[in-house]
C-alpha cells in the first residue's frame, strides 16, 4: 500500500518510523540503566574499580614516574584512566549481550516489531550514561589528590566528552564480541584482553618515549594512545586539533567497523 | 498463490517443505503444517526432533535452507517485520530479565510492541492477575519459582493480544498446579480465536489444548491428526499385567490374545505383557475370565493412557525419550529393555497422579 502512495508521502511514515526508533531505543535503554544499578557486578564496575584505579595508580606509581614536562602524576595519569575504567567497564556489555542471547532474551527482542539496531543501541547509550558517570566519579576522587583541569571549562567538557566517546566504540566492540562468541565468561575475556593490551603498550600509564623503539612504533599508532593523548591535550593544555582528529578518526573507524558487523549478527543470532 | 489456495484460504500458518541443517544435523527434512484461524496446533516429538527450529523459523528468527513459510498470509522471510506485528513468542527458556520485576518486564515488552504507556500498563495489571503474579508484580524475577518465571514469560508473549502465538513447550519444568494455570490460559485464548502452535513432549498437554496434532520426529512430521484420530491408531489404552517372578510371560500373552486392539507385547525385562484395549473398563470382566479359566495368577494390572513413548512407539518402532542424534542405530527397532522399564514405570506413577 505505502509503494502505492506518491513520493511525499514517504517522509511522515519515514519520520513515525524515526519515532518509533527513538522510544525502542528509549525503552531498551531504560532497562540497561535499570541493571547498572541492580546488578552487584555492573555496581562493582562502575564504582569500585574507577576509585580503585585512581587510588593504586596514585599512590603506587607516582613515586616511581617521571611525567613529561613540570606536570603532577596525576594530571597525567588521569586521562589515561578515564580510558582504562571505561574500556574494563566495557567488556561487561559483552558478557550481558552474550546472556541475552542465551537466556532468549535476544529471541523475544526479535520477535518483537521494533528495530534491529534498537536493542543494540539502548545498550551503548546506557553504557554512555554510565560512563558519564564513571568519569565524574574519577574527577570527583581525584581532585582532592590534587588533580586540576588546566584548560578551562569548555575543554574540560570537551574531555569528558570524549573520554565517553570512545566508551561508545568500546561498547559497540564489546557487542559484537558478545554477539561473536555467545559465551558469558569467553565474552568477558574477549572484551578485556584487547584493553589490557592496548591499555598498557599506549601512553595511559607512561610516556611513550621510555618504550623500546619497536614497542613505540606500535603505542604510537593505536587508537588508546590517540585518545589519551587528546584528551590529556584537553586536560592539561597544548595544541588540541590534531590529537583530537586523530582520536575521533579512531572512534569513527572502530565504530564503523563494530556497529554494521554487530546489527548483521544481531539480526541473525538465535539463542 | 491459485493452486494451493484451497489449503492456505483460512489457514493462518502455513509451512511447505521446511528444510534447516545445522552442520551435519539435519532438524527439519521437509516439513508441512497449516493452522486455521483460531485452531491450537500441539506439535508433539521428543528433544531433537526439531521443534524448535520449526519454531524459530515461524518466527522469523531463523531463516530455513529450502521451502517456505507463511503466517497470517505474510511471507516470514521477505515480510519479516509485519510478522512480527501480529505474533507472540514464548521460547523454551524463559525469556525475562531476572533483574527486572515481573511488572517490569511486562511493561518493557508492552512499550516495545507500540501499545502505548497506559495501555502498556492497563496491559501488565492484567496479565498478572490473570497468572496469579500479581503479587509478586514488584519483585525482581530472579526471586521467582521457575514455574512463576515461566507464567510471566508466557504473560509476556501475550501482552501485544497477538493473533498468532508460539509457545515452545510452554509447560516444561513446572510443576502441577501452574502447569494447569498455563493450560487454563490457553484454553481461554483459542477460544477467543487465538491461533496456536505449541510444541510439547506431553501427550496429554496436546490431547488436553490441540485441536490438531503433528508428531514431528527426526525432522519430519510423520503423523498428524487430530487427538482422537492418533488415539484410535494407538488403540486407547494399555492393559499391563505383571506376572508373578518366575511366571511364563508367552502363557500370559497367550491368555490374553484378542481380546484387545493389538497384539499384547511381551517385555522380558518388566516380566510383563502390555496389552492395547479400546476401553480397558470393558475387557476387565472377560479378562479376569480367561485368566481364571487358564488357572494364571498375576502379580499387578495397571491400565494407563497411551504415552508419548506408546506413540513413537507405534509410529517408528522407537522410543521416544532419546534423541534421534543420541539414539544407537542398532537399536532403531528394538528399544533397549532397560530404558524400557524406566520409561514404563514413570508411565504407571503419572497415571497414579492422575
Amino acid at each position: 500500500m505505502s509503494a502505492m502512495a506518491p513520493a511525499r508521502a514517504v517522509s511522515p511514515a519515514l519520520l513515525r518510523e524515526a519515532g518509533h526508533a527513538a522510544q525502542d531505543i528509549t525503552t531498551v535503554t531504560g532497562r540497561n540503566l535499570r541493571r547498572l544499578v541492580r546488578v552487584p557486578t555492573l555496581i562493582a564496575f562502575a564504582t569500585v574499580q574507577p576509585a580503585l584505579f585512581v587510588l593504586l595508580f596514585t599512590y603506587a606509581f607516582g613515586g616511581a614516574i617521571r611525567t613529561p614536562g613540570a606536570t603532577s602524576y596525576i594530571d597525567y595519569l588521569l586521562p589515561g584512566l578515564f580510558v582504562l575504567a571505561i574500556g574494563f567497564g566495557a567488556s561487561q556489555t559483552g558478557v550481558a549481550i552474550a546472556d541475552d542471547l542465551a537466556s532468549g532474551m535476544i529471541d523475544r527482542f526479535r520477535s518483537l516489531p521494533i528495530a534491529g539496531s534498537a536493542v543494540l543501541v539502548g545498550r551503548a547509550a546506557a553504557d554512555a550514561v554510565r560512563n558519564l558517570f564513571v568519569v565524574s566519579l574519577m574527577i570527583a576522587i581525584a581532585t582532592p589528590l590534587g588533580f586540576r583541569f588546566h584548560a578551562g571549562a569548555a575543554a574540560a567538557l570537551a574531555a569528558v566528552a570524549l573520554a565517553v566517546g570512545v566508551g561508545v566504540a568500546f561498547s559497540w566492540l564489546n557487542l559484537l564480541a558478545g554477539l561473536a562468541v555467545r559465551d558469558a565468561e569467553s565474552a568477558g575475556l574477549a572484551g578485556l584482553f584487547p584493553v589490557v593490551i592496548l591499555v598498557f603498550t599506549s601512553s595511559t600509564l607512561v610516556p611513550v618515549a621510555t618504550m623500546p623503539g619497536w614497542l613505540q612504533a606500535f603505542a604510537a599508532h593505536q587508537p588508546v594512545t590517540a585518545t589519551v593523548d587528546a584528551l590529556r591535550a584537553l586536560c592539561l593544555g597544548g595544541p588540541t586539533t590534531r590529537p583530537m582528529l586523530e582520536a575521533l578518526a579512531w572512534i569513527a573507524a572502530l565504530l564503523a567497523v563494530a556497529a554494521p558487523l554487530a546489527v548483521a549478527r544481531y539480526r541473525r543470532a538465535t539463542s | 498463490m491459485g493452486v494451493v489456495s484451497a489449503v492456505s484460504e483460512d489457514a493462518v500458518i502455513v509451512a511447505e517443505g521446511l528444510r534447516k541443517r545445522f552442520g551435519p544435523v539435519r532438524a527439519l527434512a521437509g516439513v508441512d503444517v497449516s493452522v486455521s484461524e483460531g485452531r491450537v496446533l500441539g506439535l508433539l516429538g521428543p528433544n531433537g526432533a526439531g521443534k524448535t527450529t520449526l519454531v524459530r523459523i515461524l518466527a522469523t528468527l531463523l531463516r530455513p535452507d529450502a521451502g517456505r513459510a507463511r503466517v497470517a498470509g505474510l511471507d516470514v522471510e521477505r515480510q519479516s517485520a509485519a510478522v512480527r506485528r501480529v505474533i507472540g513468542l514464548s521460547g523454551q527458556f524463559a525469556a525475562v530479565d531476572p533483574y527486572l520485576t515481573g511488572r517490569e518486564n511486562l511493561l518493557m515488552i508492552g512499550r516495545l510492541s507500540r501499545l502505548g504507556r497506559s495501555r502498556s500498563r492497563c496491559r501488565a495489571e492484567e496479565l498478572l492477575q490473570a497468572f496469579e503474579l500479581d503479587q509478586a508484580a514488584r519483585r525482581q524475577t530472579r526471586t521467582y519459582s521457575g514455574g512463576m518465571r515461566r507464567r510471566l514469560d508466557v504473560a509476556a508473549s501475550l501482552v501485544a493480544r497477538p493473533r498468532v502465538l508460539f509457545l515452545d513447550e510452554p509447560t516444561t519444568g513446572l510443576d502441577p498446579r501452574s502447569r494447569l494455570a498455563v493450560w487454563q490460559m490457553l484454553s481461554e485464548l483459542a477460544a477467543d480465536g487465538t491461533t496456536v502452535l505449541l510444541t510439547t513432549q506431553y501427550l496429554e498437554e496436546a490431547d488436553r489444548l490441540a485441536d490438531q496434532i503433528a508428531v514431528i520426529d527426526t525432522g519430519q512430521v510423520i503423523a498428524q491428526g487430530t487427538a482422537a484420530e492418533l488415539k484410535s491408531r494407538l488403540g486407547g489404552e494399555r492393559l499391563e499385567l505383571r506376572a508373578p517372578p518366575g511366571a511364563s510371560l508367552d502363557r500370559l500373552a497367550d491368555a490374553v490374545a484378542g481380546l484387545g486392539s493389538g497384539p499384547p507385547v511381551r517385555q522380558d525385562a518388566e516380566g510383563s505383557v502390555v496389552l492395547p484395549v479400546a476401553s480397558g473398563a470393558r475387557v476387565l470382566p472377560e479378562l479376569a475370565q480367561r485368566l481364571a479359566a487358564a488357572g494364571i495368577t498375576i502379580a499387578d494390572l495397571t491400565l494407563r493412557r497411551p504415552t508419548l513413548d506408546d506413540v513413537f512407539l507405534s509410529l517408528t518402532g522407537r522410543p521416544a525419550a532419546r534423541a534421534p542424534d543420541q539414539a544407537d542405530p542398532g537399536r532403531d527397532t528394538a528399544p533397549g529393555a532397560g530404558a524400557g522399564a524406566r520409561r514404563d514405570q514413570s508411565a504407571t506413577t503419572e497415571r497414579d497422579i492422575a
